[in-house]
């Protein structure tokens, strides 16, 4: 099998992306890359190399020296200020970071931006945006960002958008995995760019309240049971990412953990326009629809569904444990 | 005098550039970069009071819930609101398990792979350490990260997802668990236990526990599978090493305590300077001449803190800003919080040797164990059915204080809030403590005393004892440049 380099890029960021996806299972990490022939160059939080090991291996990548078949770059792209990149300067370099990115991003087979920051901005280019940041190819949800609209890496794809705040891990070595074993195309990403092994489902697909949502038996407040669309701001039958069908650290999601999905995985989402845990409506009705779901008919079933909520939803919906089970029959089914 | 660039440092969370002047072999100056600027502070103002939840653990991907922790408690000083004794609880436990796991990656994945670095081949550990600690290649990389992995699925349970959760709230958490979940994160912890016990340790958490001085570390290092533990097998290269003459810093250290309980924080605040002091929290400003942040006075306390970036600042060479205890330089971190709480052991280290490379290390390891066997008790204390957490409304205008330890120290939120929304939000973290430049007295940072003395050999770029060094305070420079 080829060897497959991956050179690991952290800029204007949490490094959260990293720390998730050394929570990669079955089997751990490096033997996951390493059963696709992927080898690490250098990644920030697991290489021995640190200092000028670093600067010339970066230099090396440049000239072509080494072949980078995947540039993965974790956090945003920071422009500022003025357009000099100056509020990141990668240390014992002296040089902006968006400079190392632009020089390797030109040698390099495969660009992926891991997590939302890298991706479109995240949450790094929130409020004023005093840093200038973007994503690699995206300025939110406008395509450019720190590389061009026209941007294609040496292996004829744009820039791969692994978003999420943060990346599950499984996003990123199957991302990896299936670019290491060849066959991924520009087919594989949806319209923002985004691998749509995962970003073609929805949050919603899976969620444990999905009997609260059909009977539309909504959470009030924090750490009620309920549907949390109505009123705690969820937005899983927005959000493109599978969360509730490849969960989290074992057994987790964010609408399993008790809080609302905040549609992490979509370009803008540092800036919902409403307090991320409240929903906002007009006169009295959500104003983010379900997905592909016509406003008239969501309106009519909500307030059918609403009148037949059964008490054992109503009253679980706004409890912080079940208070009512499911009723038992008893006899043959 | 001879100036050498060293970075950038990996195997610490974000970007770090350290400029070390040095003179017949030895460092006589150091100053310590942080080369990014992220401006949370300022994206944080204008902001609905609530979102700080969402926002602020995005500050950091490895003290994520130390971030949420900080903010929650600071909003629920702002709104006057107390948890419930489960959502106490739950908190402890997400905290906790965070903590224990940053610990544990800090030893496995940051600071043992250099001493598996080529130099050192030939030294009598060499050979056992390479096997266990070699990066990415190692037992370790590949052991103890499954481990670490399978222990964050307490996140899962409790937190919903790890790093960034919303489940922390003001009144406690969002997340009840019921009773076969709480059966379920007592076998995540004995599973965990079990790593601890039979490769860290080699011993019982309640032995390394109770280590109460040098000779108990001694005769316990000197028992059955104690002797082939990880911790045996580092204090054997620190001896060898001599780590406990490397590193030391102002030996003034700074707690908040951590994990608050019915009766009090399980380790208490205080400030230990040749003996405890109490804390005064008032008595914590943070200055900026010589960072590259302007147009304030030099020094502030942080309710009144300002930031705003200007690059072009002269004398200025960090984004960092300089954090002063009654204008004293401060160390935060395990070794501080476990000084403060009283225990033998690392009083005795501390007494003995100061703050330093080794002792770092072992106050982390023993805070492990402690932690580890705390986390037991409080599942075992969880009471399905009973409240997580309790609600309240904040005030069109209030202030709130969020205090927080991190695996790598001390972390304080300060939060106005006016007109119903955030009109100034500041943050002092522990790295900005630990990784602080000089204020405007000219006092140079804690890391950067720390290095002063150092030795380094003539045209060595990157010293390896300047690695052990500042890897010791587990930094976290994402966090220092929020």
């Amino acid at each position: 099998m080829n060897t497959f380099n991956v050179l690991w890029l952290q800029s204007g960021g949490c490094g959260g992306c990293s720390m998730s996806l050394l929570c990669a299972e079955s089997p751990d990490l490096i033997r996951t890359l390493e059963g696709a022939g992927i080898n690490l160059l250098w990644h920030p939080s697991l290489s021995e190399q640190s200092g000028g090991e670093v600067r010339r291996l970066l230099e090396r990548c440049a000239r072509g020296e080494v072949q980078v078949d995947a540039l993965c770059v974790e956090g945003a792209m920071l422009r500022g200020p003025g357009g000099s990149g100056r509020f990141h300067l990668l240390a014992g370099s002296g040089r902006p970071m968006i400079a190392w990115v632009r020089e390797l991003a030109a040698v390099a087979r495969h660009v992926l931006a891991i997590g939302t920051c890298a991706a479109y901005g995240g949450v790094s280019a929130a409020g004023d945006n005093i840093t200038e940041a973007c994503g690699l190819q995206y300025d939110g949800t406008l395509a450019g960002g720190l590389l061009g609209e026209g941007y294609r890496a040496r292996g004829g794809l744009p820039v791969i958008n692994v978003a999420g705040c943060p990346t599950h891990p499984n996003w990123v070595t199957e991302t990896l995995m299936r670019l290491a074993l060849g066959g991924f195309a520009a087919e594989d990403l949806d319209g923002f760019g985004r691998p749509r092994m995962y970003a073609d489902r929805l949050v919603h697909h899976g969620c444990l309240r999905n009997e609260y949502y059909e009977y539309k038996a909504s959470a009030e407040k924090a750490s009620d049971l309920g549907c949390l669309m109505e009123n705690l701001g969820c937005m899983g039958t927005l959000a493109h990412a599978d969360c509730n069908s490849r969960l989290w650290n074992g057994e987790g999601s964010c609408t399993r953990g008790g809080y609302a999905c905040i549609n992490c995985t979509q370009p803008g989402f540092e800036e919902p326009g409403h307090a991320y845990q409240q929903t906002p409506k007009i006169a009295g009705i959500p104003v983010g629809l379900p997905t592909d779901m016509p406003k008239a008919w969501f309106v009519v079933l909500s307030s059918l569904s609403k009148s037949a909520t059964p008490r054992r939803l109503k009253e679980n919906a706004v409890a912080d444990h079940q208070v009512v089970p499911p009723t038992l029959r008893k006899g043959k089914p | 005098m001879t100036r050498i660039v060293v970075g950038p440092f990996n195997r610490v969370e974000g970007d770090l550039e350290v400029t070390l002047d040095t003179a017949r072999g030895k460092v006589r100056a150091a100053h310590v970069n942080a080369p990014l600027y992220r401006g949370f502070e300022q994206i944080l103002q204008g902001r609905e009071p609530m979102d700080a939840l969402t926002l602020a653990p995005r500050i950091c991907g490895i003290c994520s819930v130390s971030q949420s922790v900080a903010a929650a408690s600071a909003l629920a000083d702002a709104m006057g609101l107390a948890a419930p004794e489960n959502g106490r609880l739950a908190t402890n436990l997400i905290l906790a398990n965070e903590n224990v796991a940053d610990h544990f990656t800090h030893f496995y994945l940051f600071f043992m792979p250099d001493f598996a670095r080529e130099n050192y081949r030939g030294r009598a550990w060499f050979p056992a350490v390479e096997k266990r600690f070699k990066a990415m290649r190692g037992e370790a990389a590949f052991e103890a990260a499954a481990a670490r992995a399978a222990f964050l699925h307490l996140m899962g349970y409790l937190a919903g997802k790890w790093p960034h959760t919303l489940s922390i709230q003001p009144g406690g958490s969002a997340r009840g668990v019921d009773e076969a979940e709480k059966t379920r994160l007592h076998v995540v912890l004995r599973q965990f236990r079990h790593y601890l016990e039979s490769r860290l340790f080699g011993a019982p958490l309640e032995t390394v526990a109770a280590l109460d001085g040098e000779k108990a570390l001694d005769r316990w290092r000197g028992e059955g599978a104690a002797g082939g533990s990880d911790f045996a097998l580092f204090l054997q290269a620190a001896d060898d090493l001599k780590l406990e003459r490397y590193g030391r810093a102002t030996d003034r250290f700074l707690s908040y305590g951590n994990y608050p309980l019915a009766e009090g924080r399980m380790f208490p605040p205080g400030v230990w300077h040749r003996g405890l002091q109490a804390l005064d929290i008032a008595a914590i400003t943070e200055d900026v001449s010589h960072s590259r942040l302007g147009g304030v006075p030099a020094q502030l306390p942080p309710a009144e803190g300002v930031t705003l970036p200007q690059a072009d600042k002269e004398a200025a060479y960090t984004w960092c800003k300089a954090p002063r205890l009654a204008g004293e330089v401060a160390e935060t971190g395990a070794l501080a919080r476990q000084l403060v709480d009283g225990h033998a052991l690392i009083r005795e280290l501390v007494a003995n040797s100061g703050g330093n490379v080794r002792n770092r290390v072992i106050a982390r390891l023993l805070e492990t164990a402690r932690v580890l066997i705390a986390m037991e008790d409080w599942v075992r204390a969880l009471k399905p059915g009973a409240p997580f957490c309790h609600h309240g409304s904040m005030p069109a205008e209030a202030r709130g204080v969020g205090l927080a330890e991190a695996a790598r120290g001390s972390l304080g939120h300060w939060l106005h809030v006016y007109k119903g929304r955030i009109l100034n939000y500041q943050i002092i973290s522990p790295t900005t403590w630990n990784f602080s430049p000089r204020d405007a007295q000219g006092t140079p940072g804690a890391l950067e005393q720390a290095l002063v003395g150092t030795p380094v050999a003539q045209g060595d770029e990157d010293p390896v004892l300047v690695q052990h060094i500042v890897r010791s305070f587990d930094p976290c420079m994402v966090c220092t440049v929020h």
